[in-house]
């Protein structure tokens, strides 16, 4: 098991807990949606996961080598092309010069922006940094990828070829990949599993497999999608005054 | 729950046509190939067609138009007699005494003098305020500590220094370095540190997602991401360099201080020559002018261009 979450709480100073006894296990190779609704702690629950944030009670167990991490935004750094960029993780992690340009260009190819590699942040679309974004977080060749709502910002169109991508490299590359949405039909879409969360404190109150029939058969994907945002209203509707 | 599967999805030769309706409706695509067609096709109709820089004419043409207009304005206000000529020369007095200066080898000795010493103060205070900066931003103990004297040096006109020099170092050109030094350093830390504090947050995070160390950090992502602010220290702090020097320069003549354009000014000044005044003034303002073309200009819209920045500026 590449995380096993155990009783996970995490309290900013006094204030009321983010997560509150949070359990999962998620296993190598795994395609995990994490569901919620705003306020649920899953940027909070990503951070602990990536090891930015310290839990403040129960355990957690993960690779020892750290995750690769995906952010809402691009984040690309702007002084740098898209290669670069890539080129610059590569480096941070130790890869040798004439190693790195190749691997560089491999990713590019791998996102389908072989010939843009000299383009700079500013040139692309969103959707084109976003991919690039994507191949510099597997330029860090870790096993776990995080990725904190990085669709979320895209337009319709660019978001759905945008999901097929990430299974098509995602099925390429064997990743495990814990991704965090507040989109239901997103997260039907893409993962294995859909863990939702409550909100405040954040915990996983239920989940639910997505097997592959779901994936040939739009019909029953609606269904899906329908019984999960009935459970995600019903966990915002507990917070009405 | 309706699980019967749609007869779409097993139909054995089904066309291209319901293939891809097949594909729109599961939200997958028909292979790889279509894929990457499909991303192609989004991708061009997302970026931008791309432009081609030519030589803007209106960029070269608009500034020398201004000045032929204001050299205009001179002469004329000049031939209406308001003022007497020794007073308010016209232009073609003061371009007259400027051949004068140049057949002596003054005005080359000047500019050349004061050119030389601004730009080597400027230099060192650059190799000394880059280090000192980075260190303030990166240490808030230090930035606590020593923060308000920066921001506080910045204020005081670096003329207040001249005195002080004149003392310590007598007439040479210590005192002018010295004042140029106090110029120009507060203002390049200054720069720099702003620079340091407009980082998005992001760009820290993911420089410690994709784990560099904290040299790293600081060469890696602080400092290319501070370089617009940077660079705008830099630029204050060359004209902070130049006028502290020609502050100097005026006030300390003689002793082995050299022969600059202050010290032009200073002559005209003791001589009440108005042509020689106005011609080192107008030097002075020339070397300015010419330093922000030929080396500021291109840099900033070099950097501002690299990032997108300038689309919509008036640059």
């Amino acid at each position: 098991m590449p995380v096993v979450l155990e009783h996970l709480g995490k309290r900013f100073g006094d204030g009321a807990p983010v997560l509150d006894d949070v359990n999962a296990n998620i296993a190598k190779g795994e395609f995990v949606a994490l569901l919620g609704a705003s306020g649920c702690g899953k940027s909070t629950l990503l951070n602990i996961i990536a090891g930015l944030e310290a839990p403040t009670s129960g355990a957690l167990e993960v690779p020892s080598d750290g995750a690769a991490f995906m952010f809402q935004d691009a984040a690309l750094f702007p002084w740098l092309t898209a290669r670069e960029n890539i080129e610059l993780a590569l480096k941070l992690r130790g890869v040798g010069k004439s190693e790195r340009r190749a691997k560089a260009q491999d990713l590019l190819e791998l996102v389908h922006l072989g010939t843009a590699g000299d383009k700079r942040p500013h040139e692309l679309s969103g959707g084109m940094r976003q991919r690039v974004s994507l191949a510099r977080s597997l330029a860090q060749d870790r096993q776990l990828l995080l990725m904190d709502e990085p669709f979320a910002a895209l337009d319709a169109i660019t978001r759905d070829l945008l999901h097929d991508e990430l299974e098509r490299i995602w099925k390429e590359t064997g990743r495990t990949i814990v991704f965090v949405t507040h989109n239901v039909r997103e997260a039907v879409r893409l993962g294995q599993r859909v863990l939702l969360l409550s909100s405040r404190p954040g915990r996983v109150v239920q989940e639910w497999a997505v097997t592959e029939e779901h994936r040939t058969d739009a019909g029953l994907a609606g269904q899906l999608t329908g019984v999960i945002t009935a459970r995600l209203r019903e966990e915002i509707r507990r917070h009405a005054k | 729950m309706p699980s019967n599967p749609t007869p779409l999805a097993e139909a054995p030769s089904e066309s291209a046509e319901t293939r891809h309706i097949h594909a729109a409706l599961t939200r997958t695509s028909t292979g790889k190939e279509d894929l990457r067609e499909l991303e192609s096709g989004l991708d061009s109709l997302q970026s931008d067609a791309e432009r081609r820089h030519r030589i803007e004419w209106s960029r070269i043409l608009l500034p020398i138009a201004a000045l032929a207009v204001l050299i205009l304005a001179w002469q004329f206000y000049v031939s209406l007699g308001v003022k007497r000529r020794d007073l308010v020369p016209g232009p073609l007095d003061v371009s007259t005494q400027m051949g004068v200066l140049w057949n002596e080898g003054k005005l080359q000795e000047a500019v050349w003098t004061s050119l030389q010493r601004g730009l080597v103060g400027f230099l060192i205070s650059v190799a000394i305020a880059t280090p000192v900066g980075l260190l303030l931003a990166q240490v808030a103990p230090l930035r606590r500590a020593f923060g308000p004297l920066i921001s506080g040096l910045q204020v005081l006109p670096s003329v207040a220094w001249v005195p002080a020099a004149i003392i310590w170092f007598g007439l040479t050109d210590a005192t002018v370095y010295f004042v140029v030094f106090m110029g120009a350093i507060p203002s390049i830390i200054n720069g720099l540190i702003s620079g340091v504090d407009q980082i998005p947050p992001q760009y820290r995070r993911v420089g410690t997602v994709l784990g560099a160390s904290r040299l790293q950090m600081a060469l890696q992502v602080i400092l290319p991401a501070a370089l617009p602010g940077y660079l705008g220290g830099l630029k204050q702090g060359w004209a902070f360099s130049w006028r502290s020097l020609m502050a100097a320069e005026i006030i300390a003549v003689g002793g082995t201080i050299g022969f600059g354009l202050g010290s032009l000014l200073d002559q005209g000044r003791i001589l009440s020559d108005m042509t020689v005044v106005m011609s080192a003034i107008l030097l002075i303002l020339a070397v300015g002018i010419l330093i922000e073309l030929l080396v500021f200009g291109p840099i900033e819209k070099r950097l501002l261009r690299r990032r997108g920045l300038l689309a919509g500026s008036t640059r």
